[in-house]
């Protein structure tokens, strides 16, 4: 049977929302307090829904542990205590919270085995989050050609 | 289409264990969950119907009614139970959060079947604030 698990992560970052195609005004005008050019920082819930089946001998749908370490190694020790702005991914990509959510799905949809991972939810405070099920943007692609 | 979620609580003991393994093996996959002695949580349920609100009483489905359903089909066989030994189901599954999602879709859809042109679309259930898992009801 096919079930779904979910595990929430932490991390905290900074980030400015700034877009290089706006002007000054139009930058303040898009994203407020938030182009602020010292930027400002959130901690951000990670939660990472996977599926599965439901493997009999041990009643679980993903090994928990191969997960947090996915996670880990991958996500928060690239983006916890860092500033977004200055991460190659967002280089070119503003990171606004829909693109955190979409560059975590794409990092760990590879890290991942193919078909396990259903959604990843991104909750910036605790009154607005995003969720995503699927990026047309290959990230392997992208890494290597930045690297 | 409205999704209706109704979210109750439960505590309950549990502990993970394969007899098929030895007790080596059992102790390097469940770590501290194979503890036979038990351990417990606070288990959050939500439960999700999906349907239309009825013309009339503009509900998907009556909230108290859903409240009831709960009750007595899974607060009242989990709650401050060990669900190994008191839980029937639990004889032959290991209460992993997976099967306990599993399990408290099969106990609830279909007593949930009067809910008219309303059905159960999710069950998730919590172990703790961070780690949940989910079941739709695929094969």
């Amino acid at each position: 049977m096919t079930a779904y698990f979910g595990r929430r992560y932490t991390l905290s970052a900074s980030h400015r929302l700034h877009a290089d195609a706006l002007s000054a005004d139009e930058n303040r005008a898009a994203y407020g307090k938030c182009n602020n050019p010292h930027g400002h920082g959130h901690n951000y819930v990670i939660e990472v829904l996977t599926r599965g089946a439901v493997d009999p001998e041990t009643g679980m749908a993903i090994d928990l542990v191969k997960l947090d370490e996915a996670v880990r190694t991958k996500v928060l020790d690239r983006f916890d205590h860092v500033n977004l702005n200055l991460d190659p991914l967002f280089v070119e990509r503003v990171p606004t919270t829909e693109n955190l959510c979409k560059v975590v799905f794409g990092i760990l949809e590879n890290a991942l085995p193919k078909g396990r991972l259903e959604s990843v939810r991104v909750e910036e405070t605790e009154n607005n989050f995003f969720q995503c099920w699927e990026v047309e943007d290959d990230f392997v692609a992208l890494e290597r050609a930045i690297a | 289409m409205v999704e209706l979620t109704r979210r109750a609580t439960f505590s309950a003991s549990h502990f993970y264990w394969n007899d098929a393994w030895t007790a080596e093996k059992n102790e390097h996959v469940f770590g501290r969950c194979a503890n036979r002695n038990g351990h417990g949580h606070n288990y959050t349920l939500e439960v999700t119907v999906a349907g239309e609100p009825d013309p009339v009483t503009g509900f998907v489905v009556d909230l108290k009614w859903l409240k009831d359903v709960i009750e007595r089909e899974v607060l009242a066989a989990y709650d401050h139970r060990h669900l190994n030994l008191e839980v029937p189901e639990f004889k032959s599954a290991i209460p992993t959060t997976e099967n306990i999602a599993i399990a408290a879709w099969k106990r609830l859809a279909p007593a949930l079947g009067p809910a008219g042109h309303a059905r159960l679309k999710r069950i998730r259930v919590y172990e703790t604030p961070e780690i949940f898992a989910e079941y739709r009801g695929e094969a």
